[in-house]
């Protein structure tokens, strides 16, 4: 069973290694890696008693968790204490959160250890983290290219082996994209599956929180942490299952390659990438068919509709009164709102904010939301059809590899372009996992494992059996 | 095709209380042009008869009894990111 996180619990428990020298390594490797850009803070004080806490237990002979002594990224849209939470944009710098994300509260009682927080693109608007207030991120395998984004730091934390895992949120293919483009395994659970509490919202009816892995079989291990029902998140599903980590199993299964995304718009060589992976599919015993999902094509203008006005009403709390950054130029209680938010947040969260109170103001709301909310419907029937006749879906998680850092600043509509994958699942809520599936040109591809709603587990079960098949 | 003005843009900035300069105005007028264009396929979508979907999680009400839970939160670090405070409360310009 591939894992990086395994053999160091295993370590850990048996005293083979200490928790405090793990996250000791750690955060050298961290600091040997500045370049990347991928921390916007340390958490390492806290990180370090923490640490020392899990070996003094262990040296008592008392238990510890299933994560014991394993350290990890958190995106900087986590509130976590130890440091500052920024959501990488500049309204939020200096602020200290009063409390603790469920997530991080829930990977901290099994054990795991964070050691700072990543990098990603101010509020999670973004696909490479080139919008992040304090300067973007570098792709680990190419330093010219972006890591994709929003949870661009997170991907590079794994993919630079800093730590075993990261935690990361995708509204629209924040973990998928940059998971894909870095070359690890990035999950987008169900969504309602994992609390949103304590996590800096961007769209509430899309947002879902998931790991950063090496492995598949991680990836479940750190889901097994984190899902299940939150008093403070009212989103979510009252059941999970026991465990997300794959049995070994010989079942065939009827998997379905959506046809949309295997056309127009797929870079030559990643669509073979994936094609090579379809081949060991049905070697090794699955049915692998084309099925066409007609509605998928209509996804990123939903997405650009709903997001945007739900961001518009999430970010409409940094108003430079409660927390965050205030204008000193301002002198009236308006101007302490429009000249805090006006400095404060930068180009991409604006541009998102205001679409969507376009889209969101009188006169254009039947046009524009309530068409895509209803747009949405048809899209969800589509993958519930599909879901009648296949067990899972599969296809490129992106249209190809990473993109260069600058390629696509000056034209948004060219960046949106890039999540016409990823999308779609997120506004029917299913899960779907990013899996390596090779390179193009020395830059890593990802292709995407889609489930019907719940059904993480059986997701993470063909992620994990591919996983083998292309060794 | 749709097409956005400067004007469009200042309401649509007062709306979401955000102070803009001339330049971003302008980025943002040729921007927005673009984007909302392109959401514009969504118009020739046949919906007719289509329920809209606000939540993809199928939950009916539920309820619970009216009782204060302890968030585990004090007034006191809730308060301390606020960049002005006076007895307890959050200061703010005047009003009125």
């Amino acid at each position: 069973m591939k894992s990086a996180i395994q053999p160091i619990v295993n370590d850990v428990q048996a005293g083979r290694r200490t928790a405090t020298q793990v996250v000791g390594e750690a955060l050298e490797k961290a600091a040997a890696s500045t370049e990347y850009n991928v921390f916007i803070s340390f958490t390492k004080e806290r990180a370090l008693k923490r640490a020392k806490q899990i070996d003094d237990r262990i040296a008592r002979g008392e238990a510890v968790g299933p994560l014991a002594g394993v350290p990890f990224a958190a995106k900087d849209n986590f509130l976590t204490f130890g440091g500052e939470t920024t959501a990488a944009s500049n309204i939020l710098k200096g602020f200290e959160a009063p409390y603790q994300a469920t997530v991080i509260e829930k990977l901290e009682a099994a054990g795991a250890i964070c050691i700072g927080k990543a990098n990603l693109d101010a509020f999670a608007h973004g696909s490479s983290t080139e919008n992040s207030d304090f300067g973007p991120t570098k792709d680990p395998h190419d330093s010219t290219h972006v890591p994709g984004g929003s949870s661009g730091g997170s991907a590079a934390a794994v993919a630079l082996d800093i730590v075993p895992f990261a935690i990361g949120t995708d509204t629209g293919g924040s973990i998928r994209l940059p998971a894909s483009y870095c070359g690890v395994v990035g999950l987008k659970p169900t969504f309602g599956l994992v609390s949103r509490y304590g996590v800096v919202a961007m769209a509430s009816s899309t947002d879902v929180v998931g790991p950063l892995t090496t492995s598949s079989y991680d990836a479940a291990l750190v889901l097994d942490v984190m899902a299940g029902k939150d008093e403070f998140d009212s989103m979510m599903y009252l059941k999970r299952e026991a465990s997300y980590v794959p049995e070994p199993t010989n079942e065939p299964l009827k998997i379905g390659v959506v046809k949309e995304y295997m056309g127009e718009g797929l870079e030559a060589q990643t669509k073979s990438r994936i094609e090579a992976q379809i081949e060991a599919l049905k070697k090794a015993g699955h049915t692998v068919e084309e099925v066409s999902l007609p509605s998928v094509k209509l996804a990123l203008a939903i997405y650009y509709v709903l997001v945007p006005a739900e961001v518009s009403s999430n970010l409409a709390r940094y108003d430079g009164i409660k927390y965050g950054h205030t204008s000193s130029e301002a002198h009236t209680l308006s101007e302490v709102y429009t000249k805090s938010r006006g400095e404060g947040l930068n180009d991409e969260n604006k541009r998102r904010i205001m679409i969507g109170n376009y889209v969101l103001s009188s006169g254009y709301y039947d046009a524009y939301y309530r068409k895509a909310q209803t747009a949405r419907t048809l899209l969800i029937n589509d993958f519930k059809r599909a879901f009648e006749q296949y067990d899972l879906l599969i296809g490129p998680t992106g249209p190809g590899p990473a993109f260069k850092l600058g390629e696509n600043v000056q034209d948004p509509l060219q960046m949106y372009l890039v999540d016409i994958m990823t999308v779609s699942v997120s506004l029917a809520g299913l899960p779907a996992v990013s899996i390596p599936a090779g390179k193009v040109s020395g830059l890593p591809v990802g292709l995407q494992v889609i489930g019907d709603r719940r059904a993480d587990k059986q997701v993470l079960a063909l992620a994990h059996q591919l996983e083998g098949l292309s060794k | 095709m749709s097409s956005i003005s400067i004007d469009d843009v200042q309401k649509v900035a007062a709306l979401s209380g955000l102070a803009l300069s001339n330049d971003q105005q302008q980025t943002y007028t040729q921007q927005f042009e673009e984007i909302i264009n392109y959401i514009e396929q969504l118009k020739s979508v046949d919906t007719e008869g289509v329920e809209p979907t606000y939540q993809v999680i199928d939950l009916e009400n539920i309820t619970r009894d009216d009782e204060v839970i302890d968030y585990g939160v004090s007034p006191e670090a809730l308060l301390k990111n606020a960049p002005a405070t006076e007895a307890h409360q959050i200061k703010v310009e005047r009003v009125l």
